[in-house]
Formats: structure tokens, sequence, C-alpha cells
């Protein structure tokens, strides 16, 4: 059975590239405050070249950087959130999703695809931190269960890429039990035996770290990335005193153990494929 | 006894009674009409406090300092046939996570649990009920021991939150949270997990994977606390009721929603007003519970599991 003969959902390809991710013409590091041009901040993978600062980004990138000639086709893609509890802070819940959909011209919080990588198949979840803060919601939570799914049932390994503040209050208890649907499907995934890979990008809190992205059969983080259960302004309240240098970073998680390895965004693609390729050999 | 804040008519009542009765006790004059009429009157008083519960009062309820706790409800319910198991085999033990062997009535079960304190030093060893890793490990170790033995495990369900440290940073909070989840998803024996008093986010589901998910009546169970819901959202404490509303954090709530499989009911005045009556309801309920479950094939049990909570969540296509 041909891969790409199973169109779900139409083809998702290169062509929507009029948004640029930083916006203007010049990008200012954040962190060495060195200045280049957009181009070449996006040609060095949104990565700055004077102090390895990764800006961050989101699944269109992503997808870019990782499938092969950034062609994939997304799946799930109309899956949007309804508003079970009708929930209301300062603003409607519906009004929140509405705004973001409209300012991100996203759907919700994260994006399945699946494609080739160097050739093989892989299926590859990524949230969208410009989405409500890459918040986990039922939308969130049924595209990865389904995205497992798909991967189970074509034989691939999985790649799903965290980059989440953690839980969407605005669906409290639905919210939560995310935790528990994607963990039952990496479960049955694990039962066969088709290797799922955790990348752990900046920030990722909460929920996420609570369960798939501390469930990878190999945990990767980009360099820098700050990764945690408490956020770390929590902690800091908790503990009353500072926190010590490079806590919650991907480095301080190495080093606990919790981390399989740091692999920096320009080797991402050789890196993952040649982990499956040697699983797979 | 404590009384919070809307159970202070039934607070004067009882002081009346307790005065009245004193009097009966010295002789003097004959005060048993009185006594009667107050009797009604604290009942009925009772009635009305705890049929119109609002959802912030039943949070402050979850928390009444007088309310059973963990190894209560264990010791009532074993009659004190219960050995107590410590430490993850890898850091220490925490404290605020209890467990150990115990039966119900000659059935043989594993007990698991946040435990909270009564007094100042009792709630620091407790740490609030609040467990950091090796608690969720210790935890796992003993439901791995249960499914060896083909026992089925009770966990009760009474934190604030997994703890926010420091160290709980270090030793992977997350991950231990995380590692409960998928191993209590695939364990094979039953698994019952009842709210017992606060269910907080992923510090509660951690031991909260099971079979049958039951909260009492006064309890409340999400993925934040009302108080930090109105931090966040509101940007201020003070919007701490209205979060507790839109939370849907109730067990009628939970329910509705099908994120819990059932509520048990707690005598009129709540588990801390009758905790004799509330440990035997509890009893009953795990002993029918048991006996359902018990007659689930392996497979089936834990595909059934598996699925249920798979089915959790509503979008739109
Ligand atoms: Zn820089």
């Amino acid at each position: 059975m041909g891969w790409f003969k199973r169109i779900k959902e139409g083809i998702t390809t290169s062509t929507n590239e009029k948004k640029e991710t930083p916006e203007g013409l010049w990008y200012k590091c954040p962190k060495c405050k060195t200045i280049i041009t957009s181009k070449e901040h996006k040609q060095h993978l949104f990565v700055c070249e004077n102090c390895n600062y990764h800006h961050r980004i989101h699944a269109k990138e992503y997808f870019k950087i990782l499938f092969d000639k950034n062609e994939f086709i997304e799946l799930d893609a109309k899956m949007v959130a309804k508003d079970p509890l009708g929930f209301k802070d300062s603003k409607k819940y519906t009004d929140r999703l509405k705004q973001n959909q409209k300012n991100t011209g996203l759907k919700d919080a994260l994006t399945s695809a699946y494609g080739k990588m160097n050739g093989e198949n892989v299926v590859i979840a990524c949230f969208n931190f410009n989405f409500i803060g890459g918040s986990m919601g039922s939308v969130v939570g049924e595209k990865i269960a389904r995205a497992i799914d798909f991967a189970k049932e074509n034989k691939s390994p999985i790649i799903i890429i965290s980059k989440s503040g953690g839980a969407r209050m605005m669906e409290a208890a639905f919210s939560l039990m995310q935790l528990a649907k994607t963990s039952a499907k990496l479960a049955q995934l694990s039962n066969k035996k088709l290797p799922y890979i955790s990348l752990l990008t900046d920030p990722t809190f909460g929920g996420a770290t609570a369960s798939f992205s501390m469930l990878g059969d190999m945990n990767i983080a980009e360099p820098n990335a700050l990764i945690g259960f408490a956020g770390p302004r929590v902690v800091k309240e908790t503990i009353g005193k500072d926190l010590p240098e490079g806590f919650q970073t991907s480095e301080f998680l190495l080093e606990h153990g919790f981390l399989d390895l740091i692999v920096e965004r320009k080797n991402l693609k050789t890196k993952l494929s040649q982990i499956l390729r040697i699983i797979k050999t | 006894m404590e009384y919070l804040e809307f159970e202070k008519p039934l607070e004067d009542l009882v002081l009346k009674m307790e005065k009245a009765v004193e009097l009966s006790k010295e002789g003097d004059v004959d005060v048993s009409a009185t006594i009667k009429d107050l009797e009604k009157k604290i009942e009925k008083c009772r009635k009305e406090i705890y049929t119109n519960l609002s959802p912030w009062q039943r949070v402050q309820l979850s928390r009444h300092p007088s309310r059973p706790y963990t190894l209560d409800y264990i010791h009532a319910i074993t009659k004190g046939d219960f050995v107590e198991l410590h430490g993850d085999r890898g850091v220490k033990d925490d404290k605020a996570m209890v467990g150990g062997w115990g039966t119900i009535e000659e059935k043989s079960v594993m007990f698991i649990g946040q435990q909270k304190g009564r007094n100042t030093k009792q709630r620091q060893k407790r740490n609030f009920g609040m467990s950091n890793p090796e608690g969720y490990r210790k935890a796992l170790r003993l439901m791995r021991m249960a499914e060896k033995f083909g026992k089925p495990i009770i966990c009760l369900i009474d934190t604030p939150g997994a703890f926010p440290g420091l160290e709980a940073e270090e030793r992977g909070q997350g991950e231990a949270i995380a590692r409960n989840i998928i191993e209590m998803l695939q364990i094979k024996v039953p698994i019952i997990c009842i709210i017992i008093g606060e269910g907080a986010s992923g510090g509660a589901l951690g031991i909260g994977v099971g079979d049958k998910v039951l909260m009492l009546e006064n309890t409340w169970y999400s993925v934040i606390s009302p108080e930090n819901c109105s931090t966040i959202l509101w940007r201020s404490w003070d919007y701490k009721e209205q979060a507790a509303d839109a939370l849907k954090l109730t067990p009628t709530d939970m329910l509705k929603n099908k994120l819990v499989d059932g509520i048990i009911k707690e005598p009129v005045g709540g588990a801390h007003s009758f905790p004799e009556k509330m440990f035997r309801i509890l009893k009953k309920e795990l002993i029918n519970q048991l006996t359902e479950l018990e007659k689930l094939e392996t497979k089936k049990l834990v595909n059934k599991r598996m699925d249920k909570f798979s089915a959790m969540g509503v979008v739109k296509e």
C-alpha cells in the first residue's frame, strides 16, 4: 500500500509561506542582541549564529525542517475545539478561540502530519506555542491520539514535538484527562514495538511533561530549552529563594537523567533519521 | 470541632445544645423538651446547609480540618488489619504518599493514598499531602507488587497538587507522574480510585487512573485549584468562587461530563461530621465495586480501562 495514497485531508505543502515568522526585515537576538536580517535568520533555522539561541518556532517551520522537500499530508486538519464547559473568565473561551484562530491562521495548538524524512515514513505531531500558549485541550489530546493511531496502523515511527505551557484551563478536567488519553495510546503503540521519539523544545511544562513528553522511547531536547513540571515562578515562590543558574534547562535535565540527548536544530533531521535507521536495521 | 463560615448557624445551635445538656446534668431544671426541640432544629439546619452547597463550599468542605484522611479510612475499613510499606527504593520514603497491604472483610488489597496532617507538625511531615517524585514512585512500586500477587488496588486521592519544589524538579516530577499514568493504564489487576478530599491536577491523576474513579460528595477534581485558576485567568485571588463555578469541578459536573464513574453519598453534614458513618458507606461501596471488577477477565479489564480514558474529550470536526 502506498503511503501517500491514504490522502485524508488534502495536501498542504510549501505554498503557504507568505507569513514570515519574525516580523520585519531585521532580527535581534533576545539573548546576545546580535542583529541580522530576517532572511538570514530564517536560513539559519531561526537559531542565532552568534550565541546558538534557538528561537521558538512552530509546526510549520519544524515540518519544513524535517519532512523531505516540505512535503507532508496533514492529519485531522479540520478539528476544532468545542466549549464543553461554557467557560468564561474575563473573556469567553469561544471568543478566545476565535481570536487565536484569526491571529495565527491555525485551528488549535497542535498540527499533525505524515510524510517522509530522509526517505523513510514518519508521523510528526507538533505544538504551536503561539496558539493559547501551546496549551493542551481536547483537540490537542485527540489529535495526538489519532496521530499515534495512524502511526500504529501504518507501522510508522512517530515524533511528538512538545512546546507547551501545559493544561488548557478553559477545558478544566477535560484537559487533565488528555494526559491519560495520550498515554493510553502510547502504551498501545509501544505494544506494537513502534518507536516514539519525544522532542522537547522551549518551553515544555505541566501536563505535557506529566505525560507524553516524558514518555518517549527516547527523550530528546533542543539546547537550552526550559522543561519542567512546575513553572520556574511557582518553584521560586515555593522555595522562597532564587533558582540556581541553568535550572530546568535541557542541559539540567540531561544531567539529571531525564533526557537521552540534546540535539541542535540544524542537526535534528540527520540525528532523528540516524536513530530511526539504527532501530529499524 | 471546627466550623466553616457557612456552617455558623449550625454551630450556634450545637452550642445551645451543649449548654442545655449541661443544664440537664445539673438536674435542677427539666430541659428535655428544649433538647428535643434543638435536636430537630439542628437536623433541619444541617439539611438546609448541606443540600444547597455551592461549588466553592464543596471545595472548602473537601479541605475541612476535621475531614477524615487516607489513613483514617484505611484503619477503619481494614479494622486495623493493615501493614504500611515504605520507600521508593531509590531516594527516600515520601510521607505525603502512604500505602500498604490490608484486608477488607477477608479480601486482600493494596492501599495507596496521599496523606495530610492534622496539626502543624504533622502537616509539615506530610508536606500538606503534596508528594514528591519518590511518592509517585513508591506508589508505582506498590501497585506493581499488587499486580504480581494478583491483588486489587485502592487509591485514595487527597492532594492540593504534586509538590512544586526544587528537588521535585531535579528528580523528575513530570516523569514520575507520566510513568504512573502509563503504567496504571496497563496494570493487570482491578484499580479503584476514590477522591476523598482534594483532587488537584496531575498530582491526583498520578494515582488516579482506575477502572472505577469515584468521588465522595463533598470533594473536587480538576486541572487546577480555584484559587490558582483565579490568579492566572482573573489575575487576582478574589475570583475563586467564580473559578470554582467555571471549572465544573464538583462530583455532579464531573459525572455529567463522564470524567468520573460515580459519586459516593456522604452523610448529611459531611464526612467530617459523621466519620464512622462515612467509613461504613465507603467500605460497602468498595466491597461492591471489588466484587463487580473481579468478574472481568484481565484483558477485558485493561482494554476497558484504556478505552474509557481514550474516549475523554470533546472536539468538533
Ligand atoms: Zn544570540
